[in-house]
């Protein structure tokens, strides 16, 4: 169980702005992905909890080991802090064979178990073959088991993950996931993974921690995160559609009902506790929730909005269609192939999925 | 007509020398330069580049004061070696040693600065020791550069005339280097000795040029 507390501010500068990094998560059992877009200071958690950067105030602690306590002036360097860490680049040793980087990895194991630890790393990640070759020889799935495998002979307490998929072509990331995988189920050891992209949070995470300059802005599982964003800033992180500001112009609890106004159309959604009449609120549709229609004669039904269609775009299992006034609608094949040939549209928003951020 | 060829061999052992304690000394500072922060840490840098701006007579006489017969540290020399330091082969190699270790600093401290620090911060993750991490990392790695630094250095040691006129002085065969033999003979109107010197040590830094680049470009392309 890593618990981590850490305040990091970076002036600005003549050519930067000024950053503030300011965190407070634990994480046990299983993987736990810090998400953001680039420099949200995600690597710089990373590099705290390592030792590589000193936080200007704070606390860390790992299981029962106070690894950073500014108060209690305690610093431990990296040599002592009993993470395997992961590097973007992998950091290879790139002067020593495979077998040699995991050798030197194991020098801090007892004497009469380095030999038979690097051995079975080399079985356990498959790298029988090329042991004996330097990095720039093999293949990049191999380099990157390796380095899964160097930072785990020491038996870490922690594994941390600097954007491990970054550069890597699709088939090589379902081996990466594959790994980890088997990491997560043999080692057992709680791992943070760094990453900028949705779906490899999907794949790997546990727990999501999404973080937006500096700060966490929401916790969760990944489902859980996607389905509730816990503001605008989060939604767009997440990449979400149909993001609209709107006025909440009525409200019925009796019949469960609301009625918000947009800017150029007004729509009907359930009723909204805990927010009163007037109230400015952000609105998120998932692309996939909403309803597509032909034109109908010039009759609209309630939460109908008639749309010009700007772009279609073909995605791996649907069909995206983005209308004016921002709106994007994702629909399957099959439904898309009856309905390529409308001459107007209408989208219709269904009340249980307007969600209000 | 014979030539004597003392001051060659005699340069050589010295440059050799100084350029084995300069790599030390060098490297030390280089490291100390690069990968720590103290108070004094600019002023150290100084006064390793000073060296390579003061004239070289200059600097000579401030090491004359520093280890001549009535100074401090001259005196611990005699006392301990029984002999004075100045006007001797030795006397030469540290002045060599004062030639060239400030071009070696430079140099080494951009080879280790110029090290991935990806690799450093992984062998220290991986709970290696610093010495560790600078014998068994960061050197091999800049191993290439630091070569062709201490090439250049050896090159410098050979070449000094300045300092080593001031401090080991022009003593045929004991402390007459190559670069004060090809002075002398000039000076005498020994025109045929100092061409040939000359040519010698010419064709001796091309070499040394060419080897250096070569180590350099094998690094970039390792």
């Amino acid at each position: 169980m890593i618990q981590v507390r850490v305040a990091r501010r970076f002036p600005a500068g003549p050519e930067s702005a000024g950053f503030a990094l300011e965190v407070e998560f634990q994480a046990a059992e299983g993987v736990t992905v810090l998400f953001g877009a680039s420099g949200a200071g995600k690597t710089l958690i990373l590099d705290s909890i390592a030792g590589f950067v000193r936080p200007d105030s704070g606390r860390i602690l790992l299981d029962d080991e106070i690894l950073f306590d500014a108060a209690a002036r305690v610093n431990l360097p990296p040599q002592r802090r009993h993470c395997g860490y992961v590097f973007q680049n992998y950091a290879l040793f790139p002067h020593m064979t495979l077998r040699k980087n995991l050798q030197f990895a194991a020098e801090r194991s007892p004497r009469l178990e380095r030999h038979r630890r690097v051995n079975e790393m080399i079985e356990k990640f498959r790298l029988g073959g090329v042991a004996g070759r330097r990095p720039h020889e093999v293949s990049g799935g191999e380099k990157q088991r390796c380095s899964i495998a160097r930072a785990l002979i020491g038996s870490p307490k922690l594994l941390l993950l600097d954007e491990p998929a970054r550069g890597l072509d699709a088939p090589l990331r379902t081996e990466l996931y594959a790994v980890l995988r088997q990491v997560r189920s043999e080692f057992r050891v709680p791992a943070l993974l760094v990453t900028h992209d949705l779906d490899e949070c999907f794949e790997m995470a546990d727990t999501m921690l999404v973080l937006d300059q500096g700060r966490i802005v929401q916790t969760g599982t990944p489902a859980a995160v996607l389905a509730r964003p816990a503001g605008v800033d989060v939604a767009r992180l997440l990449g979400a559609a149909n993001l609209f500001s709107a006025e909440i112009a009525g409200l019925d609890p009796g019949r469960n009902t609301s009625r918000l106004k947009l800017e150029q159309f007004e729509l009907h959604g359930t009723y909204l506790p805990g927010k009163l009449l007037g109230d400015r609120v952000w609105l998120c549709v998932p692309a996939d929730a909403l309803r597509v229609l032909g034109g109908n004669g010039g009759r609209i039904a309630s939460n109908q909005v008639p749309a010009q269609l700007v772009r279609v775009s073909e995605r791996p299992q649907a069909v995206r269609l983005e209308f004016s006034g921002g709106i994007t609608a994702e629909l399957p094949r099959a439904e898309y192939a009856k309905q390529k040939d409308n001459k107007e549209w209408l989208v219709e928003f269904p009340p249980e999925a307007i969600r209000v951020l | 007509m014979s030539i004597d060829w003392f001051p060659l061999w005699l340069s050589l052992r010295v440059a050799g020398l100084a350029t084995a304690l300069s790599l030390l000394l060098g490297l030390a500072m280089a490291y100390l330069l690069a990968n720590r922060e103290f108070r004094g840490k600019e002023l150290l840098d100084a006064a390793a580049t000073l060296p390579l701006v003061l004239p070289p007579t200059v600097l000579g006489y401030y090491l004359l004061v520093v280890i001549g017969r009535e100074s401090v540290l001259g005196r611990i020399y005699e006392w301990a070696v029984g002999a004075p330091l100045v006007f001797t082969w030795q006397a030469a190699v540290l002045a060599a040693l004062f030639h060239a270790t400030p071009l070696l600093v430079k140099s080494a401290r951009a080879a280790l600065e110029s090290v991935d620090r990806s690799y450093e911060r992984a062998a220290r993750n991986l709970g290696a020791s610093e010495w560790t991490v600078f014998w068994r990392v960061t050197l091999p790695l800049a191993r290439r550069s630091i070569s062709a630094a201490a090439v250049l250095a050896f090159a410098r040691a050979l070449g000094d005339f300045g300092v080593t006129i001031m401090i080991a002085g022009n003593i045929p065969g004991r402390t007459q280097t190559v670069a004060v033999a090809i002075f002398d003979a000039v000076e005498s109107g020994n025109g045929a000795v100092a061409r040939a010197l000359v040519l010698v040590v010419s064709a001796t830094a091309v070499a040394v040029l060419y080897l250096a680049n070569r180590l350099e470009r094998r690094q970039a392309g390792a």
